[in-house]
């Protein structure tokens, strides 16, 4: 069988269904991590998530990854930058603090560890966060891994054979069923095709004769020079989880703040739906800059180093789809991730490997069908805004 | 004209107009920062703002460049360890 | 002053902003502010001249300092010219860390320019060349080998309405045109050892000397390829250090097979015989066919192996300094992010692709000296000239004055003579069979060669980015500048393949050309 995209969605199907005892092939048209997953933090969250299904992955995939980490690459050396650090969602006002209150109450009851922080005891965890926050929350379980290193690290343990560099021109279709891909370096049989090309897994699809309405959400990250670790915990502002969740075209940012193992501290988050357009926006850049300085003051006087852009493949409802074509026999899709690919990944392909063998899923396919958009979700408009 | 400022504790006189790199290389020292990973020494490389590896702590701030900053009278020169913001 | 702009809107202060006060700089500033044109000359050190006429400050002297530079009096002419002229505003201490295109409301004549603009996302400015007639094809004029002058007298390639913002750490600064004049920097390969305080890049050593006048060392070898050695090891030598040998890695022979560049040239034919001269006064040993393949010492320099690149040959000098250059690669970072486009040039490096007139294909932004390609001084000097008068031509809407006309003549000559330079000393691909596992790759994040093997051979790595990703090579403060060739070339498995062009691209382009202080950044959104 053929995984299609050597991303991190890629990499987690490949590894989920080698175990599961097939012969995997992974083909991208360009290297390891070239698309989404070389591009952003490897947040690992489930702070940012209300109840419902991408929640239940996220939570699945918690401990994927922390199995992953501590216990199965992380056991032979292979690490990946695994770091259950934390997350630490503050509120500026009391409004937005009452608000907070509400949704990690919500969270709370789906499974998700929320604990209220009061304003005068926020230092003890972030000992230079800026001293006029209204109150937080705390959340334990969210997570972080070196992304471009986790999607190389789960690809090279699935043992499946790479052809990197080979675009996928075509599927090879006989009685509506797939029967192998068409690249630039060669015919591939494959009886199972799993779509996981990420912002082109639109194209996949319609090569197929389907399709996907994957599009493209702009995000920058800021890169500052190396720290000794002041930040401790991945800190935004309560903002951020109704910018993820909202679906306007223009420019949203909230300040997103993490150090690293390795040093800098990344900053993020915007949000802006301008194709695949990767014209530095100052703006943008100065408006991250601005509110990573609201939480934490003493990022004023370091540096910025460099920053990355990046687009999130969205779908229009801002879950993925993860499950068989709904016409083409073989074609299975695992894409649409947003911004939560990385965190989402080790559940999306365990979920892939289940309904490929027909074994029990630990997660319920259903809301995550591909078939949604094609019967009418109300989407479709928005889809092709 | 000189320039008096302190290397590491030590009383060091400058040329006037001379960067903090050439007046510590003209005074003997060679290497004013350790690496961040490997505690490595290191000094002047490119010489001309680019290479970043001369970095050190002036006056407190930590990570300027020796090559392209002027020492001036009473600067305090200390040796930068790792990202210098310990 | 630009940098008091007012919120939503800015003045465009200047008709040109020329970034770097270099000699290519300085030309293009002084010929521009002679045609009536208001210049910011911005820099991001304290005097001009650049890393060419880099100068001691005021007071500090040495019985030798004459013998440092050549062409002094050309410089102190240009200095003098930048000085008193009424309409150049020298900024110095400016660190610029992006180019912005903005797009003015209202189709403003580009002379004229002072108004209120919006900025706009960059692409749309970048988008409107193509709107633009056929006489601004930058490029097409230089691959038919620059024909040049035939029915380029309109001006066409500044899009009316068209203006910049450059970004700088003391804020922003709005021009109508902007001219790229920001050098080169040095090119290195590592090799074990080459992260011991002692070893200096050839131009490091020569910039101490030049700005301090001060020796890297005593007993000092200078190495590496290229004409940059050259004075390199003759400075060294005039100020008292004992060179112990001046190695170029590729044999000089190839000269004789290009006899009309050199020829057309003289000058620089009587340079070499100078510094033959020179060599031969100070007892400068030369040899040619080695390169250093390990610095020893524990914690400083003590001594350089030389070998020939198949291994052969192997000598160890005891030494305290190692003075060692493999060319200069264009500092075209702003130009890229800026979106004009490169050109790949014989050795590896990458420059902004010019018209005859130094235009890139971004209209309004103009690409001098090293930045359209490493060529010497001389180059540097008639680009700049070329530059400023057709910035002046194209404001004022009349045709080119006769005298570009012999500029571009002389800067074509020498271009050509740069190209022959160029093939004579490339990178020798040995480098690579020297490394040790340990070798430091990229000295900011201390990388390892071996490090950068793994994620090629077992990761997936077959791009220079990827090997970012997955090691941080290139991710430090440098941000690439001095491993980034290094990591295009073991980004192929294979030793003989050389490297992807996207990989040299790579290389030479970073978002931001400086680290930014965070607050700074944060002005361009609290400005608003």
């Amino acid at each position: 069988m053929v995984v299609v995209g050597a991303g991190m969605v890629g990499a987690a199907c490949a590894l989920y269904l080698a175990r599961a005892g097939l012969a995997v092939t992974v083909v991208d048209r360009g290297p390891v991590a070239g698309g989404t997953s070389g591009a952003g933090e490897g947040n690992l969250l489930v702070s940012d998530k209300g109840p419902g299904p991408e929640l239940d992955l996220a939570l699945r995939s918690q401990e994927l990854w922390r199995s992953l980490a501590e216990e199965e690459l992380g056991a032979r050396g292979e690490s990946f930058e695994y770091e259950a650090k934390g997350g630490l969602v503050v509120a500026f006002t009391p409004a937005d603090f009452a608000a907070l209150q509400v949704f990690a109450a919500t969270q709370n009851e789906a499974g998700v560890r929320a604990e209220e922080v009061p304003a005068e005891q926020l230092s003890e965890f972030e000992p230079h966060l800026a001293p006029d926050v209204a109150g937080g929350f705390w959340y334990p379980q969210d997570a972080q891994v070196m992304p471009a290193l986790a999607a190389a690290r789960l690809l090279k343990a699935s043992g499946a054979a790479l052809r990197l560099g080979s675009a996928v021109t075509g599927l090879l279709m006989s009685d509506g069923a797939v029967r192998g891909v068409r690249t630039t370096s060669g015919e591939i049989p494959a009886r199972i095709v799993v779509n996981a090309a990420g912002l082109w897994s639109g194209a996949i699809a319609e090569l197929a004769g389907s399709a996907l309405p994957v599009q493209p959400r702009r995000g920058f990250v800021l890169v500052t020079e190396p720290l000794p670790p002041l930040i401790r915990h991945k800190v935004y502002s309560a903002a951020y989880v109704s910018d993820v969740s909202s679906s306007d075209a223009a420019l949203q940012s909230s300040g997103v703040v993490e150090g690293t193992p390795s040093g800098p501290v990344l900053i993020g988050a915007s949000r802006e739906r301008v194709g695949l357009d990767r014209t530095p926006s100052y703006d943008a850049l100065g408006r991250l800059a601005g509110q990573a300085a609201e939480l934490f003051p003493f990022l004023e006087r370091v540096a910025v180093q460099r920053y990355y852009c990046g687009f999130r493949p969205y779908l229009p409802d801002h879950l993925s789809a993860i499950g068989p074509d709904a016409h083409v026999a073989g074609l299975y899709h695992a894409a649409g991730h947003e911004g939560a690919g990385i965190g989402l990944a080790p559940a999306t392909g365990e979920l892939i490997a289940a309904l490929v063998t027909g074994t029990k899923p630990m997660v319920d396919p259903e809301p995550f069908r591909p078939g949604r958009f094609a019967d009418g979700c109300g989407c479709s408009e928005e889809a092709a805004r | 004209m000189t320039v008096d400022f302190t290397f590491d504790g030590r009383p060091m006189t400058a040329e006037s107009g001379q960067t903090v790199g050439g007046a510590l290389l003209a005074a003997g020292v060679l290497s004013w920062r350790t690496t961040r990973v490997n505690g490595r020494p290191r000094g002047l490389f490119c010489g001309i703002g680019v290479c970043f590896d001369c970095l050190v702590t002036v006056n407190g701030e930590p990570n300027v460049r020796a090559c392209l900053v002027p020492v001036s009278h009473g600067d305090v020169v200390v040796t930068q360890e790792g990202d210098g913001r310990g | 002053m630009a940098e008091n702009a007012s919120d939503a809107a800015f003045d465009v202060a200047f008709d040109v902003a020329v970034i770097g006060a270099g000699p290519a700089g300085m030309a293009a500033a002084t010929t521009a502010a002679d045609h009536g044109l208001r210049v910011a000359l911005i820099d991001a050190g304290r005097q001009l001249g650049g890393q060419y006429f880099r100068h001691p400050a005021p007071g500090l002297t040495a019985p030798w300092s004459a013998e440092l530079h050549h062409g002094w009096a050309e410089f102190e002419r240009l200095a003098a010219r930048v000085e008193t002229s009424p309409r150049v505003e020298v900024l110095f201490e400016h660190q610029v860390w992006a180019v912005e295109a903005v797009e003015a409301v209202g189709s403003v004549p580009a002379v004229a320019a002072v108004g209120s603009v919006e900025p706009v996302p960059a692409g749309a400015a970048v988008g409107s060349v193509e709107s633009v007639p056929a006489g601004a094809a930058v490029g097409s004029a230089e691959l038919a080998g620059a024909v040049a002058s035939v029915g380029v007298a309109e001006p066409v390639s500044v899009a009316v309405g068209t203006a910049f913002k450059v970004l700088t750490d003391r804020g922003p600064i709005a021009a109508t045109s902007v001219v790229l004049a920001t050098g080169a920097y040095e090119r290195v390969v590592p090799f074990p050892g080459w992260d011991l305080p002692g070893v200096f890049t050839a131009g490091g050593a020569q910039a101490l000397l030049k700005g301090n006048l001060v020796l890297p060392g005593r007993r000092v070898v200078v190495a590496g390829t290229g004409p940059l050695l050259l004075p390199v090891a003759a400075g060294l030598a005039a100020a008292g250090a004992n060179v112990l040998g001046l190695y170029d890695a590729n044999r000089v022979r190839g000269y004789a097979k290009h006899p009309i560049p050199l020829l057309t040239n003289p000058a620089k034919l009587a340079e070499g015989l100078d510094f033959a001269r020179r060599f031969l006064r100070h007892r400068v040993p030369l040899r040619s066919g080695y390169l250093v393949v390990e610095a020893q010492g524990t914690d400083l320099l003590e001594a350089v192996v030389l070998a020939r690149p198949d291994g052969t040959g192997r000598r160890r000098v005891e030494c305290d300094a190692l003075a060692i250059g493999y060319g200069l690669a264009p500092q075209i970072d702003l130009g890229l992010t800026l979106g004009c486009e490169p050109r790949y040039l014989a050795d590896g490096t990458v420059a902004l692709r010019v018209d005859t007139d130094q235009r890139t294909t971004v209209p309004g932004f103009y690409a001098v000296g090293e930045t359209a390609g490493v060529a010497g001084v001389q180059t540097s000097l008639a680009e700049g000239e070329i530059a400023g008068l057709a910035i002046a031509a194209q404001a004022g809407g009349g045709s080119r004055p006769a005298d570009a006309v012999a500029l571009r003549r002389r800067r074509d000559r020498q271009r050509a003579f740069a190209d022959v330079i160029r093939l004579q000393h490339p990178v020798p691909p040995a480098w690579r069979a020297h490394l040790t596992g340990d070798t430091v790759v990229c000295r900011c994040e201390e990388v390892s060669a071996h490090a950068v093997t793994e994620a090629v051979a077992e990761l997936g790595a077959a791009d220079a980015r990827t090997v970012k990703l997955l090691t941080r090579a290139g991710m430090g403060w440098c941000q690439g500048r001095v491993c980034g060739y290094a990591v295009a070339c073991l980004a192929q498995r294979d030793p003989d393949v050389p490297p992807s062009a996207a990989d040299l691209l790579a290389a030479a382009k970073r978002p931001l050309a400086r680290p930014v202080p965070l607050g700074v950044l944060a002005e361009q959104d609290r400005r608003k």
